[in-house]
């Protein structure tokens, strides 16, 4: 079965999104993720989805979940690398993705969560 | 329906030579082929290429109907003689002259031809009339098309010449706005903006709106949905040059700005960018 | 306005979701719309093919390249022999804000595309139909 690698890189996860999913992997990525973060007490999650030229409501609702997930679990999740032409759509759908925080890439993602855990 | 008799076919390719001869003359009269944005024997290729194509298609076709997959080369002939002609900015007229210079010389054939059956003179010359002008109109739309493609690319890069994204500094764009927003072109813009944002990993866009004079809903909603999206992206945006008559409109209008902040010309905008950026500017002594 | 040229594709399982995006990227490409346009109309069909899936109990999906006097355009039309809306309203809320996804979210696609209709009633199966122009 196919799954989405999950990365540690110190106190972090990196998942780098680069097919297209389909839902039944999202849901397979959010109980890995779950797991991860609770097997390594990661301190935060950075998805990137700078691969990704679409995300609808499934990916949208995934990605709130993870950041909602990992919240409780004391992480913190940074979404990098939204396409402009994503952002645009997802405006345009009415969509924010509350509670999530967004950089640009993944090196400005590492530094957000850097500075977040240290600030703690 | 009509169609051009075997009779009529065979004689015009037999008299080949004599025809294109004819039709060239008559083009020079009316002074279409003396324009030296086309040279002569580039005229006299496409003439002998067009009635080739002709000949080949009525040997099946309906000339009533072009079409059909029998007039498909001429019609791409077509295509082509009218896209060439709207590039090297002929006019329509022009360019149909260049089928309808043709009549006049196959009519002349016919009455040669046909000069003891009147009734069939008139039905091929019916024939040949309505053939000339449906491809006649043909061209002319085919024409029409090219054109309207030229300019529809010309402004295209119109507007990205008169919008350009500049860099302030590391991490700082710039958008100045000038002219009246319609909103197409502040779509264009605005994506054009975002993607510089992610080519170059600037956190801070301000767009200035100083050269703007009015601002409608339409175009105050566009620039909103574009300062949402360069934040969902994980960045931000300024905007810049929001003159007293601009702030009444969006007041007026009730629009909420959301937080995003505002700053009554481009140099504060830079001043704040620079603080976001744990920047400061300090004189040397 | 005349129809370049038109297909059908099954939209009966999951992974048939991910296949009709496909389909759509590429035919949004085929009809030279924007890159922007392109992401809003396959995102729409996204949408819309997972519905006809979960919802329709499966279903397809037809497309057609269509081209007018200056524009060419998408049309994709997901119909299904399902259940069928027994309430347009809710159906037409953002299945984004509630988590469980009741609202089907065709609000949102409509906001995406240029013309968009739903025919359906209960026990009479579903269509949508969205189109997107140059």
């Amino acid at each position: 079965m196919e799954r989405i690698p999950i990365l540690r890189m110190g106190d972090f996860l990196l998942v780098t999104i680069q097919v297209d999913m389909h839902d039944e992997l999202a849901i397979t990525l959010q109980d890995d993720l779950s797991e991860r973060i609770s097997k390594t007490s990661a301190r935060g999650v950075l998805i990137d989805i700078s691969a990704l030229d679409m995300v609808d409501s499934f990916i949208g609702r995934m990605i709130g979940t993870i950041s909602g997930l990992s919240k409780i679990m004391d992480a913190e999740t940074v979404l990098v690398g939204m396409q402009p032409a994503v952002a645009i759509t997802l405006v345009e759908l009415g969509l924010t993705l509350p509670g999530v925080i967004t950089a640009l890439n993944v090196e400005r993602g590492m530094n957000l969560l850097r500075e977040r855990v240290q600030s703690e | 329906m009509s169609a051009l008799s075997q009779q009529t076919i065979d004689a015009t390719r037999k008299n080949e030579g004599h025809l294109l001869a004819s039709w060239q003359a008559n083009l020079d009269a009316s002074g279409a082929s003396r324009d030296s944005r086309i040279k002569q024997a580039e005229f006299e290729a496409q003439t002998r290429e067009f009635l080739r194509l002709l000949l080949a298609s009525a040997n099946g076709g309906d000339t009533a109907n072009i079409t059909g997959s029998e007039w498909a080369d001429v019609r791409g002939f077509l295509d082509g003689l009218s896209r060439s002609r709207a590039l090297q900015g002929f006019d329509s007229q022009t360019t149909a002259s260049f089928i309808f210079s043709l009549k006049r010389p196959l009519f002349e054939l016919l009455q040669t031809q046909y000069a003891n059956d009147a009734s069939e003179l008139a039905a091929q010359l019916w024939a040949v009339t309505e053939l000339l002008d449906t491809l006649g109109m043909y061209t002319v739309r085919a024409f029409q098309k090219s054109r309207e493609e030229v300019i529809a690319r010309q402004q295209e890069e119109l507007l990205e010449l008169s919008t350009p994204v500049v860099k302030l500094w590391d991490g700082v764009l710039a958008l100045p706005m000038i002219g009246t927003l319609d909103s197409q072109r502040t779509q264009v813009v605005m994506e054009s903006l975002l993607q510089r944002i992610v080519e170059t990993g600037s956190e801070i866009a301000i767009i200035d709106i100083t050269g703007v004079p009015t601002v409608d809903t339409l175009v105050a909603q566009h620039l909103l949905k574009t300062v949402t999206a360069i934040r969902l992206m994980g960045a931000d945006a300024i905007i810049s040059g929001v003159r007293p008559q601009i702030a009444q409109t969006i007041v007026h209008l009730g629009l909420d700005l959301q937080g995003i902040v505002t700053k009554a010309n481009l140099a504060d905008a830079l001043a704040l960018a620079l603080k976001r950026s744990g920047l400061t500017v300090t004189k040397a002594s | 306005m005349n129809v370049l040229k038109s297909g059908s594709q099954a939209v009966r399982i999951e992974q048939d979701v991910v296949l009709a995006r496909q389909t759509a990227r590429k035919l949004a490409v085929e009809a030279g719309l924007r890159l922007v346009d392109q992401t809003k109309l396959v995102t729409a069909a996204s949408e819309l093919a997972r519905n006809t899936v979960v919802y329709g109990r499966g279903g397809d999906m037809d497309w057609e390249l269509l081209e007018d006097e200056r524009r060419k355009g998408l049309r994709l039309t997901f119909r299904d022999q399902g259940p069928g809306i027994a309430d347009m309203k809710l159906a037409m809320t953002d299945g984004w804000t509630s988590g469980s996804g009741l609202g089907l979210g065709l609000t949102g696609a409509k906001r995406l595309v240029d013309d968009f209709s739903v025919e359906s009633a209960p026990g009479e199966g579903t269509r949508v139909m969205i189109c997107k122009w140059t």
